[in-house]
């Protein structure tokens, strides 16, 4: 039975397909059951991706699967369709499963009586099902197929709600500005298959390692640029974050699923795939947008009041963090922490999610319909009424932090260490991206921490929905212990060390140093990174404490007032430039919108003032003056003169021949016989 | 006066008198008479060709003999239809007999 891997592959990309479509069919029927249906085919995934998941112990260089047919030759190209599965498709696969199911798990209580429920549950599984592909896709052409898709499932889910407009010019806006990405990848795709001749991801690395660029370097950097166009989007880099942070509009469990497995994490695990052709200017592009991208929308969190926004923004920041790492080359890191990242922001999303959730029942109950359900200055003190959501999302945060013990630590860590190392290799600018990557964790620690104690500590801000807030149901709950306890470290260093801030676990194990083929020596940048892994390791412990000390003193004990120190820093407008998230949207709508507009009004005014209402109608003006003309030709010349005078004629004949016919036989006879005479005349004088 | 031509002449003249006949007379029995003297005008051509016009067979008094059964035949219904006119009309004037005109 060779092919159980293939058998197995097929059904944990098809059985979320099959869920959506029977949902989607029948979902109206099954009602308030219809996660019954999810929950099983989501549960059997779940199983499958865990049996392709214990082969990563196996640690052979062969990938577990790898295989693919022919889709359609089109002249001399043959377009080929396949799996590839490899350690870290392995790895990614698990999560992802995972993930979704722990998200469809919480839903059944989180969505709980909504009147789409049924067709949330399909909209899940047709973004399960697109993820899996991409995951599982060996081809670029494959993985564009797939890419898109999540595109439009991410699409569907986050204007889950349309009836509100914020949610339906949410899922508008993440829809487009992933597009502006993902034109980017298709050309960079185009040019790969265009030069080495496939969109096999193997047989690209192939050909690039025989030398298929060699005479055009800058040709593969613009192909790999252009190919991190569609991870900008997907993943939310600058400057194409704009669209996650209004994603919250959608159900907050989708957020999770979003934030944390499918939509973000594609970007970066297709970087992840094609990093052995990236060239070292690509990647230091890379980097470089993956620092600015951790550095802005870590400052940006500080100053949100909408828990949803903070998360979403520290989303932001910890992919900056996961691009940056690949950029530098620390490829392993750069994948670790988007492992561990998805356990710990998932947790922290279901934790908000089972915050709205206590929050929107509380004010439902006292009928207060005003109040903001997602805003952190109307909580506090929730501590003590949600002990279990308090307790994970305290370990999530410490993980996001990374503070030792919990995984965080170990993923980013490992990331600071390599931008340090690649400071230490290339010096000059390139200090930016150890000073943004330190910088971004101090910030972490300080908003992760802001939104604990504004939410769970301190005085409750309104005491009688206090007293209405109760802990979520099991199956929201369930999934927020599960989670929390994968967000320690302990599960990512097992089986080799318990040491909890060693960084060699199964992880590093299962997903070896691979090469690239396009110019960097991995070699070199793995020496580097060992050994600036102890001084990272120091500092980010430092400013760690830092930023939680910081928290601590503002937030907890109230040493220093939060809203004097934010105005003395709006002097300068800092708080005001952060709170405004950099003006960002504010600076596409005056550079990308306004002209746009501008432009399409100039264009619009002479399509209608000029061309339609002069040419176009000049033209209808000539047409209906000919047509006056040749009406009147037609009807006073050809209708009046031939055909009239045809019937005139026709008639005056009739009118006087019609004295002959008077049935008067006799007449005839007479008129028979005098053109006999007639014609014997005629015959006789011919003759 | 043993020649063909005497004897066209007696058809032609007769020929006339008949055409004349049915042409002018509005009563129906002397509209019959006329086309039997057209008809008798005819057998006297059949017979006179056949007598001069070289023929050894009798072709042409067979065609008259033919011709006289037919005139008898066409006396017999056509006088049915002038008496069957009478009965119904109380008139033989052909000019009366005017029931289908619109």
């Amino acid at each position: 039975m060779e092919n159980i891997p293939l058998t197995l592959a097929l059904l944990n990309l098809f059985l979320p397909l099959i869920s959506f479509i029977i949902l989607i069919f029948f979902g109206k029927k099954l009602g308030s059951y219809a996660h019954w249906v999810s929950l099983a085919l989501i549960g059997l995934m779940l199983c499958i991706t865990g049996s392709l998941f214990v082969n990563i112990f196996h640690l052979s260089e062969t990938p577990i699967l790898s295989t693919s047919i022919q889709w359609f030759t089109t002249g001399s190209f043959t377009v080929k369709l396949g799996f590839l599965i490899n350690n870290v498709a392995a790895i990614m696969l698990f999560v992802v499963a995972l993930i979704s199911f722990l998200v469809h798990l919480y839903s059944v209580g989180y969505m709980k009586g909504d009147p789409r429920y049924s067709r949330y549950f399909a909209y899940l599984g047709i973004f399960t099902f697109s993820m899996n592909g991409i995951v599982l896709a060996d081809s670029l052409l494959m993985m564009y197929i797939f890419w898109e898709l999540v595109g439009l499932s991410s699409y569907l889910l986050i204007g889950f709600w349309f009836e509100k407009d914020s949610a339906a010019d949410a899922c508008k806006k993440a829809f487009l500005t992933n597009r502006v990405g993902d034109i980017g990848m298709f050309i960079g795709i185009m040019i790969l298959f265009f030069t080495v001749g496939t969109f096999q991801i193997d047989g690209l690395i192939e050909g690039v390692r025989n030398g298929a660029f060699a005479e055009n370097m800058t040709l593969l950097t613009i192909a790999g640029i252009l190919l991190f166009m569609g991870a900008v989007g997907k993943s939310a880099q600058f400057p194409l974050h704009i669209w996650l942070p209004d994603a919250m509009e959608g159900p907050t469990p989708v957020s999770a699923l979003i934030h944390a497995a499918t939509m973000v994490a594609a970007g970066v695990y297709m970087v992840v795939r094609i990093f052995p052709i990236l060239t070292p200017d690509a990647l230091e592009i890379i980097a470089y947008v993956g620092g600015i991208t951790a550095i802005m929308a870590a400052i940006i969190a500080v100053t949100q009041n909408d828990i949803k926004r903070v998360l979403a923004y520290s989303t932001v920041s910890q992919l900056g963090y996961m691009i940056m790492a690949l950029g530098v080359g620390a490829y392993q890191a750069g994948f670790f922490h988007l492992t561990t990242h998805a356990m710990f922001k998932a947790c922290l999303f279901l934790c908000s999610g089972s915050i709205i959730y206590a929050m929107h029942h509380a004010l439902h109950e006292i009928k207060d319909h005003d109040t903001d359900s997602q805003d952190m200055r109307n909580m506090g003190g929730l501590k003590d009424k949600m002990p279990i959501t308090f307790w994970t999302m305290l370990i999530a945060t410490l993980a996001i932090s990374g503070v030792p013990f919990f995984s965080g630590f170990l993923s980013k860590d490992a990331i600071l260490a390599g931008t340090l190392s690649y400071y230490n290799l290339h010096h000059g600018w390139t200090i930016f991206l150890p000073l943004a990557g330190f910088g971004a964790a101090v910030i972490t620690a300080f908003y992760m921490f802001r939104l604990i104690f504004l939410t769970f500590f301190g005085k409750p801000a309104n005491d009688k929905v206090f007293s209405h807030i109760n802990e979520s149901p099991i199956q929201m709950t369930f999934p927020l212990i599960l989670l929390a306890g994968l967000s320690f470290a302990l599960f990512f260093t097992m089986p080799f060390s318990l040491n909890p801030i060693s960084n060699h676990g199964w992880f590093t194990h299962a997903v070896p140093m691979i090469d690239n083929v396009a110019g960097l020596d991995m070699h070199v940048v793995e020496e580097g990174i060992h050994h600036a892994h102890y001084s990272a390791m120091g500092i980010s412990l430092v400013v760690a404490a830092i930023g939680i000390f910081l928290a601590v003193l503002f937030y907890l004990l109230k040493k220093v007032d939060a809203g004097r120190v934010a105005r003395m820093a709006n002097k300068l407008k800092l708080y005001n430039l952060s709170f405004n998230k950099f003006y960002i949207d504010e600076i596409y709508n005056l550079i990308i919108y306004k002209p746009f507009l501008a432009l399409s009004r100039i264009c619009s005014k002479l399509d209608w003032d000029v061309y339609d209402q002069r040419f176009i109608d000049g033209w209808g003006w000539l047409t209906i003056k000919l047509s006056n003309k040749s009406g009147e030709v037609d009807y006073n010349w050809l209708d009046k003169k031939v055909v009239d005078g045809f019937g005139k004629i026709t008639q005056y004949f009739g009118r006087n021949l019609k004295s002959t016919q008077n049935g008067v036989v006799q007449n005839y006879l007479l008129g028979g016989l005098l053109g006999v005479l007639f014609l014997i005349i005629l015959i006789t004088n011919i003759n | 006066m043993d020649s063909l031509q005497s004897y066209l002449v007696i058809a032609a003249i007769l020929f006339s008198i008949g055409i004349y006949g049915v042409i002018t007379r509005k009563n129906a029995i002397a509209i019959l008479m006329g086309i039997e003297l057209i008809l008798n005008s005819a057998n006297i051509n059949f017979i006179a060709f056949n007598r001069f016009g070289g023929m050894e067979n009798l072709d042409g008094h067979v065609f008259s003999i033919f011709v006289i059964v037919l005139a008898a035949a066409e006396a017999a219904v056509a006088l049915a239809i002038v008496i069957n006119l009478f009965k119904n009309i109380g008139s033989v004037d052909v000019d009366d007999a005017d029931l289908l005109k619109g």
